[in-house]
This record gives structure tokens, sequence and C-alpha cells, in this order.
């Protein structure tokens, strides 16, 4: 197992550096100056020339690169260029809301929807699961803005139930943190509940036609047990490792929802650093988010061997 | 094994909901604390320094925790505020000011004129109009711990009201330490002698900065008017909560989560005057104005022709009522230094404020326009000009312009326009954008109309000689009078040429809620003398 | 063509649903110019906001432009992007599979780079990438295609590798067949079944994402109207003037909810084996 952790470790090593490097590049390579955006809208050429060099954006790319790769062996992600904030710190400090949102969909996610798809499969094709399975195609296709805010129309303006917008840090109550939670995980929940509901159905389909599922109905055992005890187990290998890939995949896309519902979590952090050109703050959450990704690969795959002892690396 | 994992799956699950049911019990615990003030800002401050950048964010920042020498009061009067009186010797060269008594900075260190040279200093080097002061000044000394002198090399009208300019960027002193930044780098520090004190833990850049009140600021005796008087501040802790969707925006300022938007979306006025507890307010008198800002450098925009058949061509009703819609909130303004200032004129103004197409195309004719592709930048993530360039497209084309509307965000805008290159080597014709009236009021910050070409002038590089010393004449004369004479010879010329085309005045209203009282109109936002009831 | 049309894929009412609505919309994409008469770009201010009347189905945005009429011509960039995305898409991850899967020594590296492109958030970078280069019609293709082609390479190379093990296969490589040859005559033709059912997939997320990048203020200019743009115009107004978002989010929900019917119909039909993995 240790070996297993160690080479997928040395393996993350080559992409990790594919990331660096490609984000590197895409961001000197392109149109737009950071110092250009520092200075505003008066300024004067001259002055943006200026506060260029002390940026040190006039030297070659190569040497820039060096600079950065040889900060970021220290931990050092950099200062951001408007703000002059450490990158480390600006992520500390936005990685809250972020991370409690994609937390709080996921349970919400597999908590109704992995029950839906072992219904859907038990009954397979009676009206039931069509209409589960209708739903989950719907889930794919309504996109996740327009979702939030007709869930906002209703709930906060017309209900007057829930926060219209914002973020409560857990420390400041459980209450008041959920509050603003529940219709950013609403809107966000729908793709993932759909996407998990189809894998738990698959998975579940394909383990009940086993012998031994039949086995266990010949014995008499009711279906609730059958379910839950012999198919669920069985097919919970395909359900895990989607639920991992959603989470790497919410981690990246919580961006819209936090837009929406106005949080200040790491998906606006850089949205707003890409529209300001700020290098600095770009490339440390797009390598952050990466690694988040390549760590849950990994815990994936640890998962496959300790949930099914068959599979060995 | 496998059942283990398995029920150590469920117990998390099952912990999940536990938490569910608990926060269900927990009860509503937000206690309205009633001395804090709530506000959206207009955008989220990233930049904190107000001298480097001139971004009005970081201006209104600077309001909060810096304090600076003179200040304008509500009829645009320069007055003191730092400092206590001033003198001007009889031969016109050497101003001596004295600062008030008990000015301190947050560090708790006093304000002395060691830190007011150098913060002047550093002002000069980005300013417009500090840039101009510079070049008459001869030295800066201190005298005593509260006195210093200005010395000119020739009499200067204008040096009262460069140290109190209202806008980006003003004369913000800072302590020693921080002003001797070099200008092209941001200040390592948030330490001013103003009203406020930034609370720097609970900083977040682009989407919460907090201030508390300054209990070792001392407010001047005269009552606040503007951005001069007396700052007492009457709240405990202020706290700009950027919030980049004006629904949500408006959505919260309904339902109490702030107190105010210091700039309210148009479109969402009309749900804002429903509720019974906001008010619409107009902070700003001055208003703000947009432009057309041609590049002078690029053919066939050298040739001043084509210039004067666009300036024909646009009515400023079209675009206001694209950008604003609602009337309440604009005019029709062909004035360049503001319609609601004291250098009002509308001399040479007739071609922009209505649509005259026979003309504009006869000029384009005449100019020789041959169909060259006309580049116009879009922004397509700034709302607040984001339709501009949307009305100038199908207008120009339909007096036989050869039009490329290039979107892009606002940033890869304002890298783009500071290109002087051929199209074709990223390059550009037009692009759109909005100021502040107090950002040009008068001939000297107007940067619009700057004659300097590539040497100094602002993006577009108009160039003309006979408009620099125009400039230069209105710098030095003292006379309200001849001042104005001037400043309409000025504008007169810059038409002709059309240095850029004026597309018309707007007010960017407040909303604000019903408990809030006491705001000031103010050039630049204004939050001592607010208080919440 | 009676065999043609005997055909398991037409009697699989997926398919026909799925099929038939996209129909439907391309037919309406392309006769946009006959089905109204009103100018898309045209603005007219003192109209701006109207409520849907008779004058305009679907209201006007705040410019005052026709929504329907942006509706019924965002449809044809919408989808263009889409289709342009799914073939660039294919194309390209086709070519790096096959080359990935048969050639061993660029294996490596190239699926390292594969999986460094993957490990990016696909938004971010579709963000990232449009904003930082400008946007216009070919760099939202681009930015929406790139994180694609992973996805894309990694299925082809699957297919490849466990072809290239069957007796067959190995029997042409041992008779010292080209390289080319074998994986034209033996390899491609494999991918193909599965390459249809991601392209479908690949539309939908297309329409999607082309959607978020203009929401989030990194799409094309509202003078090309797509239905992303549309809403994104419509955001800021969305309680005052609901039809902005409602009328285009409609379309935008139908297109995707029909590519992704139709997709689940091919695999059904196309492609048993993945029928097997993912179930419906």
């Amino acid at each position: 197992m240790l070996r297993l952790i160690l080479s997928r470790l040395m393996a993350a090593i080559p992409v990790m550096g594919v990331v660096a490097i490609f984000v590197f590049l895409m961001l000197r390579l392109s149109p737009g100056d950071p110092a250009a955006i520092l200075a505003g809208d008066a300024a004067t050429p001259e002055a943006i020339a200026a506060i260029r060099a002390s940026l040190g954006l006039d030297q070659p790319i190569w040497q820039q690169f060096v600079t950065w790769i040889g900060e970021l062996a220290q931990g050092d992600l950099g200062r951001s260029v408007l703000s002059k904030q450490p990158v480390t710190h600006m992520i500390a400090d936005r990685i809250e809301p972020t991370i409690s949102l994609a937390i709080v969909t996921l349970l919400f996610s597999v908590i109704v929807a992995v029950p839906m798809g072992i219904v859907a499969a038990w009954k397979q094709g009676s009206l039931l699961d069509r209409g589960i399975m209708a739903l989950s195609v719907a889930g794919f296709s309504i996109p996740v803005f327009v979702l939030g805010y007709i869930l906002i129309y209703v709930f906060s303006i017309r209900l007057d139930l829930l926060p219209v917008q914002g973020f409560t840090p857990i420390g400041e109550g459980l209450w008041p943190f959920l509050q603003n939670l529940i219709l950013p995980t609403l809107a966000l929940s729908f793709i993932y509940i759909a996407l998990f509901a189809r894998i738990t159905r698959a998975a579940m389909l394909e383990v009940l036609g086993e012998d031994y599922i039949r086995t266990a109905h010949a014995k008499g055992l009711p279906d609730r047990v059958v379910l839950t005890r012999h198919a669920l187990r069985n097919a919970a290998v395909p359900i895990v490792s989607v639920i991992g890939i959603g989470f790497a995949l919410l981690i990246g896309g919580v961006v819209i929802t936090e837009t929406v519902f106005n949080i200040p979590g790491l998906g606006r952090l850089v949205v707003d650093a890409v529209l300001a050109r700020d290098y600095p703050i770009i490339q440390g959450i797009i390598l952050l988010f990466s690694g988040i990704y390549v760590l849950i690969n990994l815990a994936i795959d640890i998962t496959y061997v300790l949930l099914d002892p068959r599979i060995r690396y | 094994m496998r059942s283990r994992n398995f029920r150590s799956l469920a117990s998390l699950i099952g912990l999940g909901i536990g938490l569910g049911l608990l926060a269900g019990a927990a009860t509503d615990a937000t206690a309205q604390d009633k001395k804090v003030l709530r506000m959206v800002p207009h955008s989220g401050l990233r930049i904190t320094d107000p001298i480097i950048t001139t971004a009005f964010i970081s201006r209104n920042h600077g309001y909060m925790i810096y304090d600076t020498l003179f200040a304008v009061d509500d009829k645009l009067q320069v007055k003191p505020q730092m400092v206590d009186s001033f003198k001007l010797s009889d031969d016109k060269l050497t101003y001596t000011f004295t600062l008030r008594d008990g000015l301190k900075f947050h560090n708790g260190a006093p304000v002395t004129p060691d830190d007011v040279i150098p913060s002047i200093k550093r002002w000069g080097e980005r300013d417009t109009m500090g840039q101009k002061l510079m070049t008459f000044i001869k030295e800066m000394k201190a005298v005593d711990a509260k006195t210093f002198q200005i010395v000119l090399k020739e009499p200067y009208g204008l040096v009262i009201d460069s140290l109190g300019k209202p806008s980006s960027n003003p004369c913000f002193i800072m302590p020693k330490a921080m002003a001797e930044t070099p200008s092209s780098k941001n200040v390592p520090d948030e330490i001013g002698s103003g009203p406020f004190r930034m609370v720097k833990s609970e900083f977040q850049p682009g989407v919460k900065v907090v201030y508390e009140k300054n209990p070792d600021y001392k407010p001047r005796s005269e009552a606040p008017s503007s951005l001069s008087g007396g700052k007492v501040v009457k709240v405990d802790r202020v706290e700009w909560i950027t919030m980049s969707d004006a629904q949500t925006a408006t959505n919260a300022l309904i339902k109490g989560e702030v107190d105010m938007i210091e700039q309210a979306s148009y479109d969402l006025l009309p749900e804002l005057k429903k509720s019974k507890e906001v008010v619409i307010k107009d902070l700003q008198p001055l208003g703000m104005n947009y432009m057309l800002r041609m590049n002078w450098l690029q053919p066939p925009l050298d040739n001043v022709k084509v210039r004067q058949a666009i300036l024909h061509a646009v009515s400023q009703e079209d675009y206001l009522a694209a950008q604003v819609g609602n009337p309440e909130f604009y005019s029709v303004c062909g004035a360049m230094f503001g319609c609601k200032t004291p250098l009002k004129t509308e001399v040479g103004a007739a071609g922009t404020k209505k649509a005259d197409l026979a003309t504009a195309k006869k000029l384009l004719k005449e100019s020789g326009y041959k169909g060259e592709k006309i580049v116009i930048m879009a922004p397509t993530d700034i709302n607040s000009i984001n339709q501009l360039p949307l009305v100038s497209a199908p207008l120009l084309r339909s007096i036989g312009m050869n039009i490329d509307l290039q979107s892009m965000d606002w940033q890869t805008l304002v890298g783009r326009r500071a290109k002087p290159d051929p199209i074709d080597q990223g390059g550009w014709h037009i692009f759109h954008t909005a100021w502040g009236t107090a950002d040009m009021m008068n001939p000297v910050v107007n940067a619009g109309i700057k004659g300097l070409g590539k040497e100094g002038g602002w993006f577009g590089w108009t160039e003309d000689a006979q408009i620099e010393k125009m400039r230069d004449d209105y710098a030095r004369e003292a006379d309200p009078a001849k001042q104005k004479a001037i400043a309409e010879a000025i504008q007169k010329r810059a038409y002709e040429l059309v240095m850029y085309v004026p597309l018309g005045e707007y007010i960017q209203p407040s909303a604000v809620r019903t408990n809030v009282a006491g705001l000031l109109p103010s050039p630049a936002l204004a939050l001592w003398n607010v208080e919440k009831k | 063509m009676r065999a043609v049309l005997r055909h398991p894929l037409f009697r699989n009412s997926a398919v026909l649903a799925g099929g038939g609505i996209l129909l439907l919309l391309v037919l309406i994409a392309l006769l946009a110019p006959l089905l109204s008469q009103t100018d898309p770009t045209a603005i007219a201010p003192r109209f701006r906001l109207k409520p849907p009347s008779e004058d305009f189905l679907m209201g006007t945005d705040k410019l005052g432009r026709d929504v329907a009429t942006r509706a019924l011509y965002g449809a044809r960039v919408s989808l263009l992007v889409s289709i342009c995305v799914a073939a660039i898409a294919i194309s390209v991850g086709l070519v790096i599979g096959l080359v990935s899967g048969y050639i061993r020594w660029l294996d490596g590296p190239i699926m390292r780079t594969m999986d460094g492109l993957m490990a990016i958030p696909g938004i971010l970078l579709a963000i990232a990438l449009v904003s930082l280069s400008g946007s216009s019609l070919l760099t939202v293709i681009v930015a929406i295609v790139v994180p694609e082609i992973p996805r894309v390479a990694r299925l082809v190379r699957g297919v490849v590798l466990s072809i290239r093990e069957e007796p067959y296969v190995e029997a042409a490589i041992g008779l010292g067949t080209p390289v080319y040859r074998i994986l034209i005559q033996h390899i491609l033709p494999n991918t193909i079944a599965p390459l249809i059912v991601q392209g479908t997939y690949i539309c939908a997320s297309a329409i999607l994402v082309e959607a978020i990048l203009s929401f989030l203020g990194a799409g094309l200019s509202s003078e090309i109207p797509t239905w992303g743009n549309i809403i994104a115009d419509g955001r800021d107004v969305f309680q005052r003037a609901p039809w902005i978002i409602l009328f285009p989010g409609g379309f935008l929900a139908a297109t995707i909810l029909a590519v992704n019917i139709l997709g689940d119909g091919l695999r059904d039909t196309l492609d048993p084996r993945m029928k097997k993995r993912l179930g419906a």
C-alpha cells in the first residue's frame, strides 16, 4: 500500500510540472498587462512602463519562469500584483467557503442520489425508474446559474425564507452557516444528484444480475437487505470513484455558484484574478486545484484497493 | 474489511444528518449592531495605494484612512483641511503652510512636514495636476515641526487647487517611510491620519474591507461640507462588502443585510423604489461623463475630417438611453469640463449633441476614406460602459465606415489601449470610457484634452502645440474670469480637432436604507458624518 | 435505403426523440432570417425591457432588442460552437489517442501532458484562455476544445490498447502491415461508435460552457447573440425582466436535454459495452 502511494505521488510530479509550464506560458503569452491595470484609467504610458519594471515584467520570459519556479520550490506562491498580499494568505482566507460548499453539496448529493439510484435499479423499467432517470437527464441540462436565480427568486424574494447572498463562517454558528449554504447547495447539487443517481443505478443493475443476488433472493431475504447488504456493497467501487471525481469537479465548478450567490471563495478569487491579470494568484490557484485533483485521484485508487480486494496494483 | 469500511461510511452519513438536525434547533443569533455601517462599494478594493492608481475605489479608500492638506466644499471651493493656515509671500513665490494641532498618524506618530513633503513629491510624480505643479516648484522645505514652505520658480495659480484636488489622485498625506516608496511600487502599509483606520486583519482584496473609527482623530470645528470641514465619525465600524452581481446587492439591501449601495443599478431602481425602507440618493452631484476616444496615430483617424465625421454622426441621447436608460439620471452635455462646474461652456459642442448623418457622410467623403477597417474595442465585463460600443458600431456603419467591433474583457482593453502600434500589431482605433466630472472639470486635470502626443499624452495620443500653450496659460492664470475665457478657447479647439467625443453626463444614484442619515454629497465617497439610527 | 432505416438506431425512441428535437432546432437556426424579419442587433432604447407582447413575443432586453429574434439567431451560434467543438475535439483527440496508444515511447509523455491538462479545472482553463486571448468565435471554440481533448484522447487510447491485443491485429502486425494501415483498417473503425457517443456529450457540454463563459463576462460580445450572452445580459434585471433569462434558458435547457437524450440513445444502440458500464 505504501509503495502504491509513493509510486502514485512520484507519477504526480510530471503532471504538476505540465500544469505549471502550461499555466505560466498561457499567462505570459497573452495580451493584457497587470501594470496597466494597477495604474488605472488615467495613467500615462510612462507611469505604466515604470510599474512594469518594478514588477519584473520587463524581464525575458524564461527568467521570470526560473524566478517563479525557484520561489515555488520554497513553497512561496508570490504576492498579488494588485493588493500586495501573499497569495498563500489570500488562498487561506478564501478556502473555507469553497470547501464548505463543496463538502455540503457532496454530502447532500450523495444522501439524495444514492437511494434514488438504488430505488431506480430495484424497480427497473417502472414508472418510478423512468421518472428518476428523466429527472437525472434534466439535471444535466439546466445551467446552474439559471437554477440559482430561480431559487433566489422563489425562496429569498417571494417566500423570504433564506438570505439572498453571502457566506457565514461555521465559527459563527451552525445555523447561520447552513442558512447561507442551502440555496447554493441546492443549485449546485442538481447536476451531481443526476450524475450520482445514474452511476448508482448502473452499478446496481450490473450487480443485481449476478448469481449471488439471485441466491440471496431465493433464500427469502427481504429486498431491503439484499439491496443494501449484498448489492450496494458490491456496487460501491464505481460509485465511490465517481463521487471522488465529482468532488474534484466541484472544487473547480463552484466558480459560477460563487458568483450567483456572492460567496467569497476561491472560484471568485481566481476569476477576478484572471480578469485583472493578477498572475501570481491565477498560477497559485490553478496549481492548487490541480494538486487537489491529483490527490483525489490517488485517494480513489486507494479506495479501490480497500473496497475491492481483487484489485491489486 | 469491506464491511468495516461500509460502516464507517454509513456513520459519516449519519453524522451529516445529525449535524443538520442540530442546526435546525439552533436559533438565529445575529444581534443587530447599530454601529456598523455595511456598504456595497462600486467595485472591489484590491489596490490600496491611492497614489499608484487612479482607480476610484482606491481613491475612496484613501479618503477613509488618509487626510488631505486641502479639500473642496460643496461649492467646489478649496478649503484648508490638515492645514491650519497658510500665507503667500508678496512676490507670489513662497507659500508657507502651518499644520493643525493634534494631527496624528494611526501609529501614534505626529504628522510633521517630514511626512508631508515626501507625500507631495510622490503624488507629484503620478498625478496629472501634481506633475504640472512640480514643474513650477523650486523647493519644498520644513521650517519647524508644524510649518513648511513651497517655493516656486515662477508664480502659479493652481497651487492650492492642486493640493486640494478632490479626485484621482488627491494629495493624500502618508508617513515618511510610506511616502518614500517609489511611485511605481505599492505602499507597503495602511497608515494614515484620516478619520478611519483600516482593520488589516479583515481585509480580503476584492471582497471585503473593514474600517474602524479612529478615536484619535481631531476633526476641524467647521460643519462638514463635501470633503472639507469637520470629519466627525458617527459609527464604530464600516464594512465594504463587494457584490459583483447587481441583483444580489439589490436583494441584500431590500432585506437589510447591507445599509447602502454606493452605485445602484439603473435597471433595478424600480425594484428599490418599491421598498419603503430604501431611498435613492444622489451623492455625486457633479456626475460622470461618457466619452468616445480615438487613436490619433492610427490612420484613418489621423485625418481630422474622419474624426469630425464621427463627431457629427453621434447623438448623445442614443448612448445615454442605451447605457443609462432612465432620463431621470442623464442629461445631454457638450461641455468638456462638465455641465455643473464653474467652467461649463457649450462652445463648439453642437456636433456631438444631435446626429447629423448627412454632414457626417459628407465629411467622410471629403476625407478620402476608402473603407479602411476601424477597430472598436468593446469591454464585455464592465456593466457601466459595455453598451456604448454597441451603439457606436451600427451608427458608424450607417455613415459608411467599415467597423470591426472586437470584444474583450476590460483588462485586455486597458492593456491594449496603451499600445500605439499599427492595427496588425495589436493596435486600436476607438474605445469608450467614463470619467467622473471632478476628474475633467478644468483644462489641467482633463487628460482627454492634453496635446502632448506620445510624449506624456493620454491614450489616443492627441497632439496639438496650441492647446498645450493654452493649458499652460490657464495654469498660470489666477483670475477666474480670464481662466474661464482660456478654458472656452481650449474647448473650442479641442472640438475642432475632435480630441474626444463627449457622450453625455449622468449621475450614479446611491441606494440607502432609511435608517442611515448624514451622507454628504461629494465628488468622492465621504462616510464620516454618517449615522445609523 | 429501407435496410438503413431498419437499423436499430431508427427504432430507438431516445434517438428519434432527441434527434427530432435537434433537427427542429437546426432548422430554426438555419431559417432564423426567415422566421424573424427583425435585426437581432438593432437597438431601440425606447423599447427597452418590454414584457412579452404581440410585437415582441419574448419581450425585449436592456437595449430594446427583440429577445425572440436574438434567441433564434442565438441558436445558430450555440449550435455552431457545439458542433465545431465536438468535431475539433474528436479529431485532435483521435490523432493524439491513436499516436499515444500505438507508438509506445510517445505514450508516456503524451499521457502525462493529457493528465496535466485534465488536472486543470475545465471551466477555469476555458475562462483563462478566452479572456487572455480576447473573445472571438474562434477563441471561444478553442477554449472549450482544449479541456475536452484529453478525455477523447484517453478514450481512443483505451480502445487502441485493447484492440491491438486482438489476435487479428497481432497477426497483421506479424505480417508486416505498415503502421498507418493497421491504424486505419483495424483500429479506427473500432473507435467510431464510442466517439460518436462521446461527441454528443461534448456537444451538450460545449453549449453549456459557452453559456457559462458569457455569464462570467468572458464570452462573445452581445453583437453576436448566443443563448449564453442573452442570459448574461439579462441577469442583473432578472427580477424585473425575467423573460430575458427564461426564454433563452428554456431553449438552452431543451437543446442540452435533446442532445443528452440522443447521446443516451446512440450509446445504447452503438456501444453496448458502454451501456453495460453506465446503465440506462
